[in-house]
Protein backbone atom coordinates (compact mmCIF):
# COMPACT_ATOMS: atom_id res chain seq x y z
CA UNK A 1 0.00 0.00 0.00
CA UNK A 2 2.75 2.43 0.89
CA UNK A 3 4.68 1.67 -2.24
CA UNK A 4 1.67 2.20 -4.20
CA UNK A 5 1.22 5.69 -2.40
CA UNK A 6 5.20 6.37 -3.44
CA UNK A 7 4.58 5.81 -7.07
CA UNK A 8 1.55 7.68 -7.30
CA UNK A 9 3.35 10.57 -5.06
CA UNK A 10 6.22 10.44 -8.12
CA UNK A 11 3.63 10.39 -11.07
CA UNK A 12 2.25 13.57 -9.31
CA UNK A 13 5.43 15.27 -8.68
CA UNK A 14 6.87 14.83 -12.17
CA UNK A 15 3.29 16.65 -12.64
CA UNK A 16 0.25 16.37 -15.26
CA UNK A 17 -2.65 14.48 -13.99
CA UNK A 18 -2.08 11.62 -11.26
CA UNK A 19 -3.29 8.72 -12.83
CA UNK A 20 -4.09 5.31 -10.72
CA UNK A 21 -5.29 6.89 -7.78
CA UNK A 22 -8.83 7.68 -6.46
CA UNK A 23 -11.86 7.34 -5.74
CA UNK A 24 -15.41 7.65 -7.75
CA UNK A 25 -17.75 10.04 -6.87
CA UNK A 26 -19.85 9.94 -3.71
CA UNK A 27 -23.19 10.74 -4.86
CA UNK A 28 -24.90 10.58 -7.67
CA UNK A 29 -25.84 14.25 -7.91
CA UNK A 30 -23.47 15.84 -9.85
CA UNK A 31 -21.25 18.58 -7.80
CA UNK A 32 -21.76 22.12 -8.30
CA UNK A 33 -18.46 24.35 -8.63
CA UNK A 34 -20.24 27.27 -7.51
CA UNK A 35 -21.50 25.75 -4.24
CA UNK A 36 -17.95 24.36 -4.06
CA UNK A 37 -16.15 27.63 -4.77
CA UNK A 38 -18.30 29.20 -1.64
CA UNK A 39 -16.76 25.75 0.65
CA UNK A 40 -13.93 26.76 -0.71
CA UNK A 41 -13.21 30.36 0.59
CA UNK A 42 -15.49 30.18 3.64
CA UNK A 43 -13.28 29.84 7.16
CA UNK A 44 -16.00 28.05 9.07
CA UNK A 45 -17.23 25.39 6.06
CA UNK A 46 -13.78 24.54 4.04
CA UNK A 47 -11.70 26.52 6.22
CA UNK A 48 -9.36 25.86 2.83
CA UNK A 49 -7.58 29.12 2.98
CA UNK A 50 -6.58 28.73 6.23
CA UNK A 51 -3.96 26.98 4.98
CA UNK A 52 -3.95 27.15 1.25
CA UNK A 53 -3.57 30.24 -1.43
CA UNK A 54 -5.05 30.68 -4.49
CA UNK A 55 -6.57 33.27 -6.82
CA UNK A 56 -9.64 34.35 -4.52
CA UNK A 57 -9.74 38.24 -4.34
CA UNK A 58 -12.35 38.49 -1.77
CA UNK A 59 -9.71 37.01 0.55
CA UNK A 60 -7.39 38.91 1.54
CA UNK A 61 -5.45 36.46 4.34
CA UNK A 62 -4.77 33.30 3.22
CA UNK A 63 -2.66 30.44 4.39
CA UNK A 64 0.89 29.41 3.55
CA UNK A 65 1.46 25.93 5.22
CA UNK A 66 0.23 23.57 1.76
CA UNK A 67 0.40 24.25 -1.63
CA UNK A 68 -1.68 27.05 -3.63
CA UNK A 69 -4.57 25.73 -5.34
CA UNK A 70 -3.44 27.48 -8.56
CA UNK A 71 -4.26 25.06 -11.06
CA UNK A 72 -5.04 22.00 -9.23
CA UNK A 73 -7.38 21.26 -11.98
CA UNK A 74 -4.55 20.19 -13.94
CA UNK A 75 -2.61 18.70 -11.61
CA UNK A 76 -5.25 16.35 -10.16
CA UNK A 77 -8.02 14.69 -11.94
CA UNK A 78 -11.47 14.56 -9.96
CA UNK A 79 -10.98 11.34 -8.41
CA UNK A 80 -7.63 11.99 -7.06
CA UNK A 81 -9.22 15.33 -5.90
CA UNK A 82 -12.06 13.41 -4.44
CA UNK A 83 -9.94 10.93 -2.51
CA UNK A 84 -7.25 13.85 -1.11
CA UNK A 85 -10.54 15.79 0.42
CA UNK A 86 -12.21 12.46 1.58
CA UNK A 87 -9.14 11.52 3.58
CA UNK A 88 -5.68 12.64 2.50
CA UNK A 89 -4.06 10.46 4.91
CA UNK A 90 -4.96 7.56 2.51
CA UNK A 91 -2.04 9.13 -0.10
CA UNK A 92 0.32 10.67 3.10
CA UNK A 93 0.05 9.15 6.40
CA UNK A 94 2.01 11.83 8.00
CA UNK A 95 -0.65 14.94 5.79
CA UNK A 96 -1.68 17.57 7.85
CA UNK A 97 -4.58 18.19 5.52
CA UNK A 98 -8.00 17.56 7.98
CA UNK A 99 -9.86 14.40 6.68
CA UNK A 100 -12.62 15.70 5.23
CA UNK A 101 -15.01 13.25 4.93
CA UNK A 102 -13.91 10.64 7.49
CA UNK A 103 -13.85 9.56 10.61
CA UNK A 104 -11.86 7.10 11.46
CA UNK A 105 -9.31 7.73 13.76
CA UNK A 106 -9.46 10.35 15.09
CA UNK A 107 -9.02 11.90 18.99
CA UNK A 108 -10.91 13.44 21.31
CA UNK A 109 -13.24 15.11 18.78
CA UNK A 110 -15.25 17.77 20.41
CA UNK A 111 -18.72 16.75 21.71
CA UNK A 112 -20.54 19.17 18.92
CA UNK A 113 -18.56 17.72 16.11
CA UNK A 114 -18.07 13.69 16.97
CA UNK A 115 -18.95 11.26 14.54
CA UNK A 116 -19.56 14.21 12.23
CA UNK A 117 -17.43 14.52 8.97
CA UNK A 118 -16.24 18.26 8.22
CA UNK A 119 -17.81 18.00 4.87
CA UNK A 120 -21.22 15.95 3.56
CA UNK A 121 -20.83 13.86 0.79
CA UNK A 122 -22.48 16.14 -1.49
CA UNK A 123 -20.72 19.37 0.01
CA UNK A 124 -17.72 17.14 -1.35
CA UNK A 125 -18.64 16.48 -4.57
CA UNK A 126 -19.38 20.30 -4.90
CA UNK A 127 -15.85 21.34 -4.10
CA UNK A 128 -14.35 18.34 -6.16
CA UNK A 129 -16.14 20.32 -9.13
CA UNK A 130 -14.96 23.67 -8.14
CA UNK A 131 -11.15 22.52 -7.92
CA UNK A 132 -11.41 20.38 -11.22
CA UNK A 133 -12.44 23.55 -12.93
CA UNK A 134 -8.83 25.74 -11.61
CA UNK A 135 -6.62 24.09 -14.35
CA UNK A 136 -5.90 27.36 -15.40
CA UNK A 137 -1.94 29.67 -13.73
CA UNK A 138 -1.12 32.52 -14.11
CA UNK A 139 1.50 34.04 -16.30
CA UNK B 1 8.99 46.40 5.85
CA UNK B 2 10.34 47.91 8.92
CA UNK B 3 8.50 45.34 10.85
CA UNK B 4 10.31 42.61 8.31
CA UNK B 5 13.84 44.33 9.03
CA UNK B 6 13.14 44.53 12.91
CA UNK B 7 12.72 40.89 12.75
CA UNK B 8 15.22 39.68 10.47
CA UNK B 9 17.27 41.51 12.69
CA UNK B 10 16.28 40.23 16.17
CA UNK B 11 16.89 36.30 14.04
CA UNK B 12 20.22 37.36 13.29
CA UNK B 13 20.95 38.45 16.99
CA UNK B 14 19.43 35.07 17.99
CA UNK B 15 21.03 32.94 15.47
CA UNK B 16 24.36 34.64 16.49
CA UNK B 17 23.90 33.31 20.05
CA UNK B 18 23.57 29.69 18.36
CA UNK B 19 19.83 29.34 19.82
CA UNK B 20 17.79 29.33 16.96
CA UNK B 21 14.31 29.35 19.59
CA UNK B 22 12.71 32.96 19.31
CA UNK B 23 9.52 34.13 21.32
CA UNK B 24 5.87 34.86 20.20
CA UNK B 25 7.40 38.60 20.17
CA UNK B 26 9.25 38.06 17.47
CA UNK B 27 6.82 37.19 15.33
CA UNK B 28 4.23 40.46 15.76
CA UNK B 29 4.05 43.32 14.14
CA UNK B 30 6.22 46.31 15.35
CA UNK B 31 3.26 48.25 16.61
CA UNK B 32 2.58 45.28 18.65
CA UNK B 33 5.98 44.52 20.09
CA UNK B 34 6.17 48.19 20.99
CA UNK B 35 3.07 47.91 22.84
CA UNK B 36 4.77 45.04 25.03
CA UNK B 37 8.53 47.03 25.91
CA UNK B 38 6.84 50.27 27.13
CA UNK B 39 5.45 49.47 30.47
CA UNK B 40 3.14 52.87 30.28
CA UNK B 41 1.24 51.21 26.85
CA UNK B 42 1.53 47.35 28.13
CA UNK B 43 -2.19 46.55 29.04
CA UNK B 44 -0.77 43.79 31.33
CA UNK B 45 1.05 46.17 33.70
CA UNK B 46 -2.54 46.98 34.71
CA UNK B 47 -2.67 43.11 35.76
CA UNK B 48 0.80 43.98 37.59
CA UNK B 49 -0.54 46.54 39.80
CA UNK B 50 -3.48 45.01 40.87
CA UNK B 51 -1.65 41.94 41.54
CA UNK B 52 0.79 44.43 43.91
CA UNK B 53 -2.49 45.74 45.73
CA UNK B 54 -3.67 42.11 46.25
CA UNK B 55 -0.63 40.71 47.46
CA UNK B 56 -0.57 43.29 50.28
CA UNK B 57 -4.49 42.20 50.93
CA UNK B 58 -5.82 39.87 53.64
CA UNK B 59 -7.34 37.22 52.35
CA UNK B 60 -9.70 34.34 54.24
CA UNK B 61 -10.26 33.37 58.08
CA UNK B 62 -6.62 33.72 58.70
CA UNK B 63 -6.51 37.27 58.07
CA UNK B 64 -3.17 36.96 56.13
CA UNK B 65 -1.46 38.49 53.30
CA UNK B 66 0.77 36.60 50.63
CA UNK B 67 2.91 39.91 51.86
CA UNK B 68 2.24 38.64 55.33
CA UNK B 69 4.13 35.08 54.72
CA UNK B 70 6.72 35.67 51.58
CA UNK B 71 7.37 39.55 52.52
CA UNK B 72 8.34 41.54 49.63
CA UNK B 73 7.58 40.09 46.34
CA UNK B 74 10.58 42.04 44.50
CA UNK B 75 12.94 39.49 46.23
CA UNK B 76 11.40 36.45 47.41
CA UNK B 77 8.91 36.16 44.16
CA UNK B 78 12.13 36.83 41.83
CA UNK B 79 13.21 33.75 39.84
CA UNK B 80 10.02 31.64 41.14
CA UNK B 81 7.91 31.57 38.07
CA UNK B 82 10.98 30.84 35.92
CA UNK B 83 10.72 26.95 37.66
CA UNK B 84 7.06 26.36 37.52
CA UNK B 85 5.56 24.25 37.42
CA UNK B 86 7.11 22.97 40.12
CA UNK B 87 6.29 19.45 42.74
CA UNK B 88 4.23 20.02 45.72
CA UNK B 89 4.88 17.54 48.42
CA UNK B 90 1.65 17.67 49.97
CA UNK B 91 -0.56 17.05 47.11
CA UNK B 92 2.32 14.53 45.64
CA UNK B 93 2.12 16.32 42.00
CA UNK B 94 3.16 18.57 39.73
CA UNK B 95 1.73 22.15 40.42
CA UNK B 96 1.65 25.55 38.22
CA UNK B 97 1.91 29.01 39.46
CA UNK B 98 -1.48 29.03 39.79
CA UNK B 99 -2.72 26.05 41.03
CA UNK B 100 0.04 27.29 43.83
CA UNK B 101 -1.37 30.60 44.19
CA UNK B 102 -4.91 28.47 44.87
CA UNK B 103 -3.09 26.49 47.19
CA UNK B 104 -1.97 29.07 49.27
CA UNK B 105 -5.48 30.50 49.98
CA UNK B 106 -6.83 27.23 50.67
CA UNK B 107 -3.65 25.68 53.33
CA UNK B 108 -2.40 29.29 54.59
CA UNK B 109 -5.26 31.87 54.28
CA UNK B 110 -8.11 29.58 54.77
CA UNK B 111 -9.33 30.99 51.89
CA UNK B 112 -12.01 29.98 49.15
CA UNK B 113 -9.77 29.05 46.13
CA UNK B 114 -9.90 31.10 43.06
CA UNK B 115 -11.73 30.00 40.21
CA UNK B 116 -10.32 29.65 36.68
CA UNK B 117 -9.22 32.65 34.82
CA UNK B 118 -10.87 35.05 37.53
CA UNK B 119 -9.43 38.49 37.38
CA UNK B 120 -7.56 38.40 40.71
CA UNK B 121 -6.16 35.03 40.04
CA UNK B 122 -4.36 36.57 36.66
CA UNK B 123 -3.20 40.10 38.39
CA UNK B 124 -1.60 37.69 41.43
CA UNK B 125 -0.06 35.41 39.01
CA UNK B 126 1.10 38.47 36.41
CA UNK B 127 2.88 39.65 39.56
CA UNK B 128 4.55 37.22 40.44
CA UNK B 129 5.86 36.40 37.00
CA UNK B 130 6.51 39.88 36.42
CA UNK B 131 9.26 39.52 39.12
CA UNK B 132 11.01 37.14 36.64
CA UNK B 133 10.93 39.08 33.78
CA UNK B 134 14.23 39.41 32.23
CA UNK B 135 15.17 35.87 34.08
CA UNK B 136 16.05 32.19 32.11
CA UNK B 137 13.40 29.89 32.65
CA UNK B 138 15.47 26.99 34.52
CA UNK B 139 12.58 24.54 34.71
CA UNK B 140 12.38 22.43 38.15
CA UNK B 141 14.91 19.38 37.57
CA UNK B 142 12.73 16.65 40.05
CA UNK B 143 13.15 13.46 38.93
CA UNK B 144 9.23 12.95 40.30
CA UNK B 145 8.35 15.48 37.39
CA UNK B 146 9.38 12.97 35.30
CA UNK B 147 5.91 11.33 34.61
CA UNK B 148 4.21 15.02 33.79
CA UNK B 149 7.09 15.42 31.42
CA UNK B 150 6.79 12.41 29.36
CA UNK B 151 2.74 13.05 29.32
CA UNK B 152 3.37 16.49 28.42
CA UNK B 153 5.83 15.47 25.59
CA UNK B 154 3.13 12.80 24.07
CA UNK B 155 0.42 15.28 24.07
CA UNK B 156 2.45 17.60 21.81
CA UNK B 157 2.75 15.01 19.33
CA UNK B 158 -0.57 13.58 19.25
CA UNK B 159 -2.96 14.65 17.20
CA UNK B 160 -6.57 15.96 18.17
CA UNK B 161 -9.64 16.83 17.17
CA UNK B 162 -12.20 16.80 13.90
CA UNK B 163 -9.41 18.51 12.22
CA UNK B 164 -6.81 15.79 13.29
CA UNK B 165 -4.34 18.42 14.11
CA UNK B 166 -1.10 18.12 17.03
CA UNK B 167 0.78 20.95 18.61
CA UNK B 168 3.85 20.20 16.63
CA UNK B 169 2.45 20.18 13.49
CA UNK B 170 2.20 23.83 13.65
CA UNK B 171 4.42 24.96 16.13
CA UNK B 172 7.53 22.92 15.66
CA UNK B 173 6.86 21.64 11.72
CA UNK B 174 4.96 25.26 10.33
CA UNK B 175 6.38 27.92 12.88
CA UNK B 176 6.91 30.94 10.75
CA UNK B 177 4.54 30.23 8.21
CA UNK B 178 0.80 31.72 7.96
CA UNK B 179 -2.34 30.03 9.00
CA UNK B 180 -4.63 32.77 7.09
CA UNK B 181 -2.55 35.53 7.02
CA UNK B 182 -1.36 35.08 11.15
CA UNK B 183 2.41 34.27 11.28
CA UNK B 184 2.31 30.53 13.47
CA UNK B 185 4.67 30.83 16.47
CA UNK B 186 7.10 29.04 17.96
CA UNK B 187 5.31 27.78 20.31
CA UNK B 188 7.48 29.14 23.25
CA UNK B 189 5.62 30.36 26.51
CA UNK B 190 7.67 32.52 27.75
CA UNK B 191 5.62 35.60 28.90
CA UNK B 192 2.57 34.17 30.43
CA UNK B 193 0.11 35.56 31.49
CA UNK B 194 -0.42 37.61 28.44
CA UNK B 195 -2.72 40.30 27.48
CA UNK B 196 -4.02 38.97 24.36
CA UNK B 197 -5.53 41.67 22.09
CA UNK B 198 -7.90 39.09 20.44
CA UNK B 199 -9.21 39.04 24.16
CA UNK B 200 -9.12 41.89 25.11
CA UNK B 201 -8.26 40.86 28.27
CA UNK B 202 -5.42 39.19 30.64
CA UNK B 203 -5.33 34.94 30.17
CA UNK B 204 -3.45 32.04 31.18
CA UNK B 205 -1.54 29.35 29.02
CA UNK B 206 -4.29 27.31 29.44
CA UNK B 207 -6.78 29.70 28.19
CA UNK B 208 -4.43 29.53 25.27
CA UNK B 209 -4.48 26.10 25.10
CA UNK B 210 -8.33 26.03 24.89
CA UNK B 211 -8.70 28.14 21.70
CA UNK B 212 -6.12 26.34 20.22
CA UNK B 213 -7.96 22.56 20.87
CA UNK B 214 -11.06 24.43 20.19
CA UNK B 215 -9.39 25.50 17.06
CA UNK B 216 -8.72 22.07 16.18
CA UNK B 217 -12.37 21.01 17.22
CA UNK B 218 -11.42 18.95 19.99
CA UNK B 219 -12.35 18.83 23.27
CA UNK B 220 -10.47 20.85 25.17
CA UNK B 221 -9.19 19.67 28.78
CA UNK B 222 -10.19 20.84 32.21
CA UNK B 223 -8.86 24.70 33.50
CA UNK B 224 -5.70 22.60 36.43
CA UNK B 225 -6.08 19.24 34.73
CA UNK B 226 -3.19 16.77 34.96
CA UNK B 227 -2.78 17.10 30.71
CA UNK B 228 -2.62 21.16 31.21
CA UNK B 229 0.17 20.94 33.80
CA UNK B 230 2.01 18.29 31.44
CA UNK B 231 1.55 20.54 28.52
CA UNK B 232 2.79 23.31 30.49
CA UNK B 233 6.07 21.72 32.03
CA UNK B 234 6.93 20.63 28.71
CA UNK B 235 6.82 23.69 27.14
CA UNK B 236 8.63 25.21 29.81
CA UNK B 237 11.41 22.74 29.00
CA UNK B 238 10.76 23.70 25.47
CA UNK B 239 11.84 26.84 26.42
CA UNK B 240 14.70 26.16 28.74
CA UNK B 241 17.40 29.08 28.69
CA UNK B 242 14.98 31.56 27.12
CA UNK B 243 13.61 34.83 28.90
CA UNK B 244 10.72 35.51 30.35
CA UNK B 245 8.85 38.36 29.45
CA UNK B 246 5.78 38.28 31.58
CA UNK B 247 3.09 40.25 31.18
CA UNK B 248 3.90 39.96 27.59
CA UNK B 249 1.25 41.16 24.64
CA UNK B 250 0.10 38.84 21.76
CA UNK B 251 -2.00 40.11 18.77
Amino acid sequence: MRRVVAAAAAICAAGGVCAGEGMPPLTSTPGDPERGRAIVIDRETGLCLLCHSGPFPEVTFQGDLAPSLEGVGARLDAAALRLRLVDSRRVNPDTIMPPYHSTDNLNRVGAEWRGKPILSAQQIEDVVAFLATMTEVAQ
Amino acid sequence: MRGGAAALLLIAATMASGDERLSGTAFMSPETRAMQADDLANPGMFAVLEGARLWEETAGVSGRSCAGCHGDAAETMKGVAARYPAFDEASNAAVDLTARVNLCRTRHQDADPLPPEDPRLLALTTFIGHQSRGQKIEPDPDPRLQPWRELGARLFRTRMGQLNFSCANCHDDNAGRHLAGNPIPQGHATGYPIYRLEWQSMGSLQRRFRNCLVGVRAEPFAYGSREFIALELFLADRAAGMTIETPAVRP
